[in-house]
C-alpha cells in the first residue's frame, strides 16, 4: 500500500490517455471558432430577418427584405444604417467595442409583416473585441408553439417516455459507481459524448452504418469507462482519496475532456449518416418518427436485459450486494474491485448507447453529455442514490416531468422544472422513491 | 518571439478584473469548504445574483446603483437560505446537487425570453454602472507604472475590487479565529461531534453559507460593474469549477490561499494564452495540432487536467496544511 509506488502509475495512465486522445486525427472538417479569439477583427452585428418557424429544414421560413435597421451606440452617435437583402440578413460593421443598441424601423416593413413582439423594437446588446453578435427580431405570430390540448399532451408524453428511457440509460452507470465506490462522478457526462463521438467516427468517417457503429460506440465506451477504473479510480482508491478529492478529481477530468472532444470535433453539431429524413407515422393523436419509435424499443430491451443480468445473474447479484454494503460483500468473498470494473464497464456502455440514441434525437455536440448531467443526477438523488432501479425509476419521471412540462412552462425553462421537482423532492423524501429509509446527517 | 508582451498580459492578468472576481470568489468558497467542509457547487448563483440584483435594479426598477449594490447582498442571503434549508440537514453531496442545479436554474431563467424584460436574455443587461463612476475621486491619468497602467475609471473599480477582497479576507480571518470559527472547524472535522457539544450544526452551516456566498455576490458585482455589463453566460457551473481550482491551488483553510490561488491561476491562464498565440503567430506551432481558435481550448484542458492532477498529488495547495484536508463525505 506504499502510496508512492503508485504514483507513477497513476501519472502514466494520465500521459497515456492524454497521447492516445491528442495523436488521434481530428475527425472532422473545419473547426467552428467558439473562443472569440481574434483580437484583430472588427466587431459586428448581424441577423436574419425571418418569421423562424424552427423547422430543421427553414425551407419554409419567410424572408422579409428592405426593412432599415439601425444601429447606435449607447447615449452615442449613429453607427450605420442597413437595409435587409433578399434573403433576410442584415450586418453592420462596428468600429470599436462596447454598448450598442438596434433599432429596427417597423414602417419599413413590407405588407403583413409585423414584430412578434412590439416592444422589442429596439434592443441592446454589447460587444467585446472580435465579437460578431447575432439579434433577431421575430416577425409574426409564433409559431413554435403546437396547438395545446391532449393531442399536445399525449404527443409529450411520447416524447417524454422516450427521453426518460435515454437518460435512465445514461445514469445507471452513474448511480452504480455511487452506489459501489462512493464517487460521484462528474466525468460520466464525458463517457455519454465520447460513445456519441465513437459512433459518429464509425458511421460518417469510417462509413459504416449507424446499425453497427452503435455497438462499436458500445464497445470502445465500455472499455474506456474500465480503463479509466483501472487507470484512474482504482490507484486514487488504494492511496484512500477522499470521495471529495476524487468528485474534485473528476470534475477535473470532465473540464479536461469536454475541451478535448471540443477540439477534436469543433464546436459544430454534427447529425448522423442514418436516420435523418424520417416522416412521421400518425399512431391515434401522437405523431412520431420511426426512429424514435425504435429507439424506445431498443432502450425498453437493453433495460430488461440490464434488470435480467441484475436479477437473475451471479455478477449481477455480486454488483447489487457491493453497492448494499462493500464490506460486508468483501467479507462474504465477493471480488470487490472485479465488481467495481463490471460496473465501470457496463454503465460506460450503457452511457455510451445513451448517448448515440441522444445524438439520434438532437444532434452530435461536445457537450451533449453535460448537458444531461444535472438531469442525470435529478433522475438518480430523485430514484434514490446508488440503486439501479431507482436510477431508471427517477430518470424516467424527470425525462416526462421536462417533456410534459412544455405544455405549460416555456421549452427554454424545462430543465428548469426538473430541478426545481428534484428540490422539492428532497425536502420531503430525501432518501429518493426506491432508497432505503435512513438517518441521513 | 515577443516575450515583453507575453510577460506585461500575464502580470495584469494578475491585478484584473478575473483575479478579483475570483478571489472573491474563492475566498467564499473558503469560508463554504475550507472551513465547514461545505461542498458549494453554485458560487457562480451567488455570483449571477451579486451581478444581476445591481444590473435589474437600476436598470428595471430605475434606483440608484447604491440601493443595487445592497439589493445584490440581500439576494444573495435569500438565495443561501433557499439552498441551505433542502440540503444543509443531508449529506455533503446532496448539498453538491442542489447548489449546482440552483446556479443553473438562475442562469437558465436569466437568460431566457420569458424572464427578458427584467434581464435582457441571453444578451443581459449594460448601461446600468454609470452611477459608479459618477463618484469616481480619480481624474484624469493614466494611473500606474510599468505594465499597470489604467484609465481613472479602471483604476477606480480596480482599487474598490482589491479593497473588497481585503476587507473580506480580514473579516474571514478575523471570524476563523473566533470561537464561531472554531465550531465551524470542528463542524468540518466531526459534525456529530460537534452536535453531541450542544452546537446547533445546522445553524452554523447555514450562517457559513450565507456568509460565504455573500462574499461570492460580491465578486458578482465587481464583474458587473467593471465590464459595465451582465451577460448570463459569464455565470455558467464552469465559473464555479474554477473557483475551486483558484482555491484548491492557493491552498483551502488558509487566509490568503483564496487570493494567492486566483492570482496564480489568471496569470498562469494569461501566461499560457500569450505565449500559444506567440508561438502561433510565429509559425511554431504546426497547424495541424493546434490552430489559433484551439488556444483557448488547450488552455481549458491544461485547467482540467490541472485540477485532477492537484487534487491527487498536492490537494492542500501551495500555502495547505494537508491535515486540515482531509475531508471526507459522509
Amino acid at each position: 500500500m506504499a502510496p508512492d509506488r503508485r504514483t507513477p502509475q497513476l501519472l502514466r495512465a494520465f500521459a497515456l490517455a492524454l497521447a492516445l486522445l491528442l495523436v488521434a486525427a481530428p475527425s472532422g472538417g473545419a473547426q467552428e471558432p467558439i473562443d472569440a479569439g481574434n483580437e484583430e477583427a472588427a466587431q459586428t452585428i448581424r441577423g436574419t430577418l425571418s418569421d423562424g418557424k424552427g423547422t430543421s429544414t427553414r425551407d419554409d421560413d419567410v424572408l422579409v427584405e428592405g426593412v432599415e435597421i439601425t444601429v447606435r451606440a449607447v447615449g452615442g452617435e449613429e453607427v450605420g444604417t442597413v437595409t435587409t437583402d433578399e434573403e433576410g440578413v442584415w450586418s453592420v460593421g462596428v468600429p470599436e467595442p462596447g454598448a450598442y443598441q438596434v433599432e429596427i424601423d417597423t414602417s419599413t416593413f413590407p405588407d403583413g409583416a409585423e414584430l412578434r413582439n412590439e416592444e422589442r423594437r429596439v434592443i441592446q446588446t454589447s460587444l467585446n473585441p472580435g465579437q460578431t453578435r447575432t439579434i433577431n427580431f421575430p416577425i409574426g405570430a409564433d409559431s413554435r408553439q403546437t396547438t395545446g390540448g391532449l393531442a399536445d399532451l399525449a404527443q409529450r408524453i411520447v416524447l417524454g417516455i422516450n427521453f426518460g428511457l435515454i437518460i435512465g440509460m445514461m445514469a445507471i452507470g452513474l448511480s452504480l459507481v455511487f452506489g459501489t465506490t462512493g464517487l460521484t462522478n462528474f466525468a460520466h457526462a464525458e463517457l455519454v459524448t465520447f460513445g456519441a463521438l465513437v459512433a459518429y467516427f464509425f458511421n460518417q468517417t469510417v462509413g459504416l452504418p449507424l446499425l453497427l457503429a452503435a455497438p462499436l460506440a458500445m464497445v470502445v465506451g465500455g472499455a474506456a469507462a474500465g480503463l479509466s477504473d483501472l487507470g484512474i479510480w482504482r490507484p486514487l482508491r488504494r492511496r484512500k482519496t477522499g470521495l471529495i478529492a476524487m468528485l474534485v478529481v473528476s470534475i477535473g477530468l470532465s473540464i479536461l475532456f469536454r475541451y478535448l472532444f471540443l477540439y477534436q470535433f469543433g464546436g459544430r453539431t454534427r447529425p448522423y449518416g442514418d436516420y435523418n429524413l424520417q416522416r412521421a407515422i400518425d399512431i391515434g393523436p401522437v405523431s412520431i418518427v420511426p426512429k424514435d419509435l425504435w429507439s424506445i424499443g431498443l432502450s425498453l430491451t437493453v433495460l430488461l436485459l440490464v434488470g435480467f443480468l441484475l436479477q437473475r445473474t451471479k455478477i449481477g447479484k455480486a454488483m447489487r450486494a457491493v453497492a448494499d454494503n462493500p464490506d460486508l460483500a468483501a467479507s462474504s468473498g465477493i471480488d470487490v474491485d472485479r465488481v467495481v470494473l463490471f460496473v465501470w464497464v457496463t454503465g460506460g456502455a450503457l452511457a455510451a448507447l445513451g448517448g448515440v440514441l441522444l445524438g439520434l434525437g438532437e444532434q452530435v455536440g461536445f457537450q451533449m453529455g453535460f448537458r444531461q448531467l444535472l438531469l442525470m443526477f435529478a433522475g438518480i438523488t430523485l430514484g434514490g442514490l446508488g440503486t439501479a432501479y431507482g436510477a431508471l425509476v427517477g430518470c424516467f419521471i424527470v425525462g416526462l416531468v421536462v417533456q410534459v412540462s412544455t405544455v405549460w412552462v416555456p421549452s427554454e425553462l424545462n430543465s428548469v422544472t426538473a430541478l426545481v421537482v428534484l428540490i422539492g423532492i428532497l425536502l420531503v423524501r430525501p432518501q429518493g422513491i426506491l432508497g432505503q429509509s435512513e438517518r441521513i446527517g | 518571439m515577443d516575450w515583453i508582451s507575453i510577460l506585461e498580459n500575464s502580470a495584469r492578468a494578475g491585478v484584473g478584473k478575473d483575479a478579483i472576481v475570483f478571489a472573491l470568489a474563492a475566498i467564499g468558497l473558503n469560508v463554504h469548504f475550507g472551513y465547514t467542509g461545505l461542498l458549494n457547487f453554485g458560487q457562480a448563483g451567488f455570483l449571477a445574483i451579486g451581478a444581476y440584483g445591481t444590473a435589474i435594479t437600476v436598470t428595471y426598477f430605475d434606483q440608484s446603483i447604491w440601493l443595487g449594490f445592497f439589493v445584490a447582498i440581500l439576494a444573495a442571503v435569500v438565495l443561501a437560505l433557499l439552498l441551505g434549508v433542502p440540503t444543509l440537514r443531508l449529506r455533503a453531496d446532496y448539498l453538491a446537487i442542489v447548489t449546482i442545479a440552483g446556479s443553473e436554474i438562475i442562469r437558465l431563467c436569466v437568460r431566457s425570453v420569458t424572464f427578458g424584460e427584467y434581464t435582457g436574455g441571453s444578451t443581459g443587461l449594460n448601461s446600468f454602472a454609470d452611477g459608479f463612476y459618477e463618484v469616481n475621486p480619480l481624474q484624469g491619468g493614466p494611473y500606474g507604472f510599468g505594465p499597470w497602467r489604467y484609465s481613472a475609471d479602471t483604476m477606480w473599480w480596480i482599487l474598490v475590487g482589491w479593497s473588497l477582497v481585503a476587507l473580506s479576507t480580514l473579516l474571514v480571518f478575523a471570524l476563523v479565529r473566533s470561537p464561531w470559527g472554531r465550531v465551524l472547524k470542528s463542524i468540518r472535522e466531526d459534525e456529530d461531534a460537534a452536535r453531541s457539544l450542544g452546537k446547533n450544526v445546522f445553524s452554523y452551516k447555514m450562517q457559513a453559507l450565507v456568509l460565504g456566498g455573500v462574499i461570492g455576490s460580491l465578486g458578482g458585482i465587481v464583474n458587473a460593474i467593471s465590464t459595465r455589463a451582465v451577460q448570463p453566460d459569464n455565470f455558467s457551473t464552469t465559473i464555479t469549477f474554477f473557483a475551486y481550482t483558484a482555491l484548491i491551488l492557493g491552498g483551502a483553510a488558509r487566509t490568503f490561499g483564496p487570493i494567492l490561488g486566483a492570482v496564480i491561476f489568471w496569470v498562469l491562464l494569461a501566461f499560457t494564452d500569450s505565449l500559444l498565440r506567440e508561438m502561433n503567430r510565429e509559425n511554431l506551432l504546426p497547424e495541424a495540432i493546434i490552430s489559433g481558435t484551439q488556444i483557448g481550448q488547450v488552455r481549458f484542458m491544461l485547467v482540467g487536467l490541472g485540477l485532477a492532477l492537484l487534487m491527487v498529488f498536492r490537494p492542500q495547495g501551495i500555502t495547505g496544511d494537508r491535515r486540515e484536508l482531509e475531508l471526507d463525505a459522509r
